[in-house]
């Protein structure tokens, strides 16, 4: 078990490389030791050849990968010492259970008994005591799955384990039990791990560490908590969260933001950060820290803050509703927990819950208010009629 | 309402059947009516029942080609298949290399079966040919023309060298097929290479691999045109195999009574070892996609 | 004016697929059909698109049988879950080409008009944002504007029955809820009877549109999307249509008061519509957001149990609990990473339990007032 750095990391998949053809720019990762790390972004951010460089299948155009203190930038793939769960199962068809779990402990020449005891201990701790004598040609995904992740733990040397969204091929019903073996197995362990996947319920649940990637950047590095209430990157809010968070361009004016000709007061803080730099600026807000305000449909401007909408469409989803308003030429949209949502057409008022808005300049947070101590959102729980 | 429809798709299958009927069934029926039939004229035949199979069966000569022809099939599975494996194997995965190498390894199958025999003929002559002078000159004692060793094993090097390629390219298509992860998988479980293609390779190609057993088995038990051309069946009987012996008796001596009864043992046995053979080999629990 | 079904059903090798199902659909509307993978989705609509003949039954549509049209001479558009395009042609020449194929037919009778091609193909790639696209062949672009471009061919045909099977479902999960919304706009806007098959009930409530459920070849309930939520007709259909799926447990009824293992509680004082409830067994649901950890509200329905695993899907959190023998689901707004193990206290509200039968068909029996 080690730390796992990626240092200053380049990669393209040409020989003699323009700027643009470069997947990987300058990253800097480092996978803390025993911790549950999930690299979260869309399809070609460049998430598949960062998890191929780690495992060594290829290596870097510049930069220097390290497991510990340990340079292992050229080192293949076999003395590294990882192990891997793919996005569909692979395993050694003609083999039982028990010889596809024995395998990588053979191959390293353990003795017999050793290797007799180890397997017990681990299709003890997942549960496949009963399948060890079958043929695992004939397997359920799911279980398939979960022997392939044996296959990694039976070796007590493992630096690291992969994970290529390893849940692609398992029924949506099933998802969460595999989910929580994974997480058990590595509070258990507490091997090194890194979860690959575009789907941010898989990144989110498995890690306690979450690297957000776009077109070959970082983008944001943070706990699953910090990824929804104070995102980075405004892709980041974009990418976490369904709805994902409502970014509106806007200029500043007197401690201010101006959206479509009405003014959002910012904190004092975040103006005096903002105001010193030119940039675009746009601001950001989730939907569910847009609230309604009771008796905004009147025509009177009311509080400072408040900002008049028109609503044009509603989804009633029975517990919530989603709202989508315009404001001046944008859209905006609100996860409202009201019993009765509004109607389509209607003009209404809203405002954004305290400490919730964030400025950014040129896509990066500038500053943005403390979050208040309370994670829920502005919602009521569910409660009597 | 859905039987009609059903009806109608027979007319679907009806062109095919139509050609296999001229091409295969209506073929092998008139061969099934000359071999029980005695021929003495244009319009005199005789029924002679099963009296042709009796005699094609105690003839001495024909167990004789037989025995040459297991033997023969019997060795170009057992060099062509681990042969062509091997070759498979080595091929480059991707790049121009790739191409090529595929370019040159299909040469031999592009090439009419009579010139293979040519070219064979005239690469092992010992005064103009490439092959035959050298082992002359490596102080060989060789001549396919005279010695019936000599021939036999220069016809065997010559399908070798025909068909290993098909069998190459069959095992080629079937490794590209594998994906990525496996072998990702096994460096990962430090998998030695022999590991690696007895538990990855091997698996994934069995479905390839009994496609090449067939057509060779197949191709290498009715094989006629090559050494036909390079030896005519000599020396002796020495390269006579069972197709050659049939055409003689067939076309050389006119005796078609006992070659229609010979061509449908030969012919039953080919299908039967092919049945045989894919039984053994597809047990329920491995059939293929599981 | 609708498209009836009776007694269609499906059978395959043996297999039933489909069993015989009735539907009364009105036409010119969006419909959804929700359902699982392998629920007979994809077998219905085949069965509608005319690529399948139904074992028994019959489909009209305005009163036309639809079963003996052969296919070509149906007015049917399907859309599936592969991104299928003609791979030689280019954008605009798929999206064309069902256009002219009409004009071909319509000339053939001698018919006069002939659409203008060339706007409509236009006004399409616009609405479904691929007009910068149209030189471009199939696979020079993205999967999602891929499936764009196959919507929109298959808008273009302008046929009376507008079928589509998963469309979203291989696209990445961003890309899904910006289609999705387009869609509902465009869907809900046509004339045309659309028929959208899909295995999230979020996309029904988000269509708000006439659900039908499908589960293992049968029809479990065919009302509005809000109406299934709130009131589902079984425990089949309210865990078909949910997600998470709806909590279920066993409860035993006498004289006004339920037990379940490890907990009871007065059916009078939990909530009016459970007051009348006579004695007896029945299964109780829950929706995971009607649940909640650690509250001390008066009413509510306690229950400790262990956290098994908390699933965060970026705004929200379910918290998987194991409480004696049974599993409950609770939605948190937020992210909240408990500890697995971790004990902690469920609260259920009871004015939100819906009543089933204990039987097997879990037919529902008390709903609560929305």
């Amino acid at each position: 078990m080690a730390d796992i750095i990626l240092a200053d990391i380049s990669h393209s998949y040409v020989a003699q490389p323009d700027p643009s053809e470069y997947v990987l720019r300058r990253v800097d990762v480092h996978f803390g030791d025993g911790e549950a790390h999930a690299l979260l972004g869309p399809s070609g951010c460049g998430k598949t050849t960062m998890l191929n460089l780690i495992s060594g299948l290829i290596h870097p155009t510049s930069g220097q990968i390290r497991y510990g203190a340990k340079d292992v930038t050229r080192l293949p793939t076999r003395r590294r010492n990882i192990a891997q769960v793919f996005q569909f199962p692979v395993l050694y068809d003609t083999m039982t259970v028990f010889d596809n779990l024995a395998f990588p402990l053979r191959n390293r020449g353990r003795p017999d008994s050793e290797v007799k005891k180890r397997v017990g201990e681990i299709a003890d701790l997942l549960e496949l005591d009963s399948e060890l004598t079958r043929r695992a040609a004939n397997l359920t995904p799911d279980l398939k799955q979960i022997i392939s992740l044996g296959r990694g733990l039976v070796r007590d040397d493992v630096a690291a384990i992969l994970l290529d969204e390893p849940l692609t091929v398992i029924d949506p019903q099933r998802k969460w039990q595999i989910r929580r073996t994974l997480r058990q197995v590595h509070e258990q362990f507490r091997h090194t791990s890194i979860y690959v996947t575009h789907d941010q319920t898989e990144a989110l649940t498995f890690a306690d560490r979450v690297w957000v990637m776009n077109e070959g950047k970082i983008v944001q590095e943070g706990s699953p908590d910090e990824l929804f209430r104070r995102p980075e990157h405004t892709f980041v809010g974009y990418f976490i969260g369904t709805p994902g968070m409502n970014i509106l361009p806007c200029q500043l004016v007197d401690g201010a933001a101006m959206v479509a000709g009405q003014s959002i007061p910012l904190s004092d803080e975040v103006w005096q950060q903002a105001r010193r730099d030119q940039g675009s600026f746009e601001i950001g807000i989730r939907p569910e820290f847009v609230e309604l305000v009771a008796g905004g449909d009147s025509t009177d401007h009311g509080q400072p803050g408040e900002l008049s909408v028109t609503i044009t469409a509603v989804e009633d989803h029975g517990r919530f509703s989603i709202a989508s308003a315009e404001l001046g030429e944008h859209q905006i949209k609100a996860k409202l927990t009201d019993r009765v949502p509004p109607a389509p057409g209607q003009n209404a008022r809203i405002r954004f819950a305290g400490g919730e808005l964030h400025l950014y300049r040129d896509q990066r947070i500038v500053c943005a208010d403390e979050p208040s101590g309370d994670h829920r959102p502005a919602a009521t729980p569910a409660g009597g009629n | 309402m859905s039987k009609r429809k059903n009806n109608r798709a027979w007319f679907l299958v009806l062109p095919t059947l139509i050609i296999v009927a001229f091409s295969a069934i209506i073929p092998l029926m008139t061969v099934v009516n000359y071999s029980v039939q005695d021929i003495l004229g244009p319009n005199t035949r005789v029924f002679v029942g099963f009296e042709w199979f009796r005699e094609v069966l105690r003839d001495a000569e024909l167990h004789g080609a037989f025995l040459r022809q297991v033997l023969f099939s019997l060795a170009i599975l057992l060099i062509q298949i681990p042969f062509g494996v091997g070759v498979g194997l080595l091929m480059p995965r991707r790049g121009w290399s790739a191409s090529l190498c595929l370019v040159i390894i299909a040469l031999p199958l592009l090439i009419p079966w009579n010139v293979v025999g040519t070219i064979w003929q005239i690469f092992c002559r010992t005064d103009i040919g490439l092959g035959g002078a050298f082992l002359d000159g490596m102080g060989v004692d060789y001549n396919y023309a005279i010695d019936p060793v000599d021939a036999w094993l220069t016809v065997l090097v010559m399908d070798v060298w025909h068909w290993t390629p098909l069998v190459a390219l069959l095992c080629y298509a079937g490794l590209r097929a594998i994906p990525d992860a496996y072998y990702q998988a096994a460096q990962i479980d430090g998998a030695s290479p022999w590991a690696v293609f007895r538990h990855i390779q091997l698996p994934k190609l069995k479905n390839v691999l009994i496609i090449a057993v067939l057509l060779r088995f197949m191709d290498s038990f009715m094989v006629y045109t090559e050494p036909f051309v390079l030896t005519g069946g000599g020396p002796g009987n020495s390269t006579t195999f069972l197709s050659q012996f049939l055409a003689r008796m067939a076309v050389g001596q006119f005796d078609l009574g006992p070659a229609a009864a010979f061509s449908l043992i030969y012919f039953l046995f080919v299908l039967l070892f092919c049945y045989i053979f894919y039984t053994v080999v597809m047990r329920p629990d491995d059939a293929p996609g599981s | 004016m609708s498209l009836e079904l009776n007694g269609v059903s499906k059978t395959v090798g043996g297999q039933p697929h489909l069993y015989p199902i009735d539907l009364h659909l009105e036409v010119g509307v969006l419909h959804i059909l929700v359902g699982r993978t392998r629920a007979g989705k994809t077998s219905l609509l085949r069965i509608l698109a005319g690529l399948d003949s139904p074992s028994t039954g019959t489909i009209t549509m305005n009163g036309q049988d639809l079963v003996h049209i052969p296919l070509r001479k149906r007015s049917v558009a399907m859309v599936y879950q592969e991104f299928v395009n003609y791979p030689s042609l280019t954008v605009y020449e798929n999206i064309a080409s069902p256009l002219r194929r009409q004009k071909a037919k319509r000339s053939d009778k001698g018919s006069a008009a002939s659409p203008d091609i060339d706007a409509r193909v236009r006004e399409l790639a616009e609405t479904l944002h691929i007009a910068h696209l149209l030189d471009r062949l199939p696979n020079q672009i993205s999967g999602g504007q891929q499936q764009r471009v196959a919507i929109a061919r298959a808008l273009a045909k302008g046929a009376d029955l507008l079928l589509l099977d998963e469309p979203l479902v291989n696209l990445d999960y961003k890309l899904r809820e910006q289609m999705r919304d387009e869609l509902a706009d465009i869907l809900t806007g046509t004339t045309t009877t659309v028929i959208y098959a899909t295995s999230e009930p979020g996309e029904a409530l988000a269509f708000g549109a006439n659900t039908i459920v499908l589960d293992k070849g049968r029809v479990l309930q065919n009302a509005s999307a809000l109406e299934v939520y709130h009131r589902p007709a079984s425990i089949a259909a309210a865990s078909v249509f949910g997600d998470p799926p709806m909590n279920v447990f066993a409860v035993e009824v006498k004289d006004g008061v339920a037990r379940l293992t490890g907990a009871e509680f007065s059916l009078r004082q939990a909530s009016d519509h459970l007051a009348e409830l006579d004695d007896g067994t029945y299964r109780l649901g829950i929706r995971a957001s009607d649940c909640t950890l650690e509250t001390t509200e008066a009413n509510h329905l306690q229950l400790p149990g262990t956290v098994e695993l908390c699933e965060i899907s970026g705004s929200e959190t379910y918290v998987h609990m194991g409480c004696s023998q049974n599993h409950f689901i609770v939605q948190e707004d937020g992210v909240f990473p408990h500890q697995l193990g971790q004990t902690l206290t469920l609260s259920i509200d009871p004015s939100r339990l819906l009543v089933f039968a204990a039987d097997r068909e879990g037919t529902l029996i008390k709903s609560y007032h929305r």
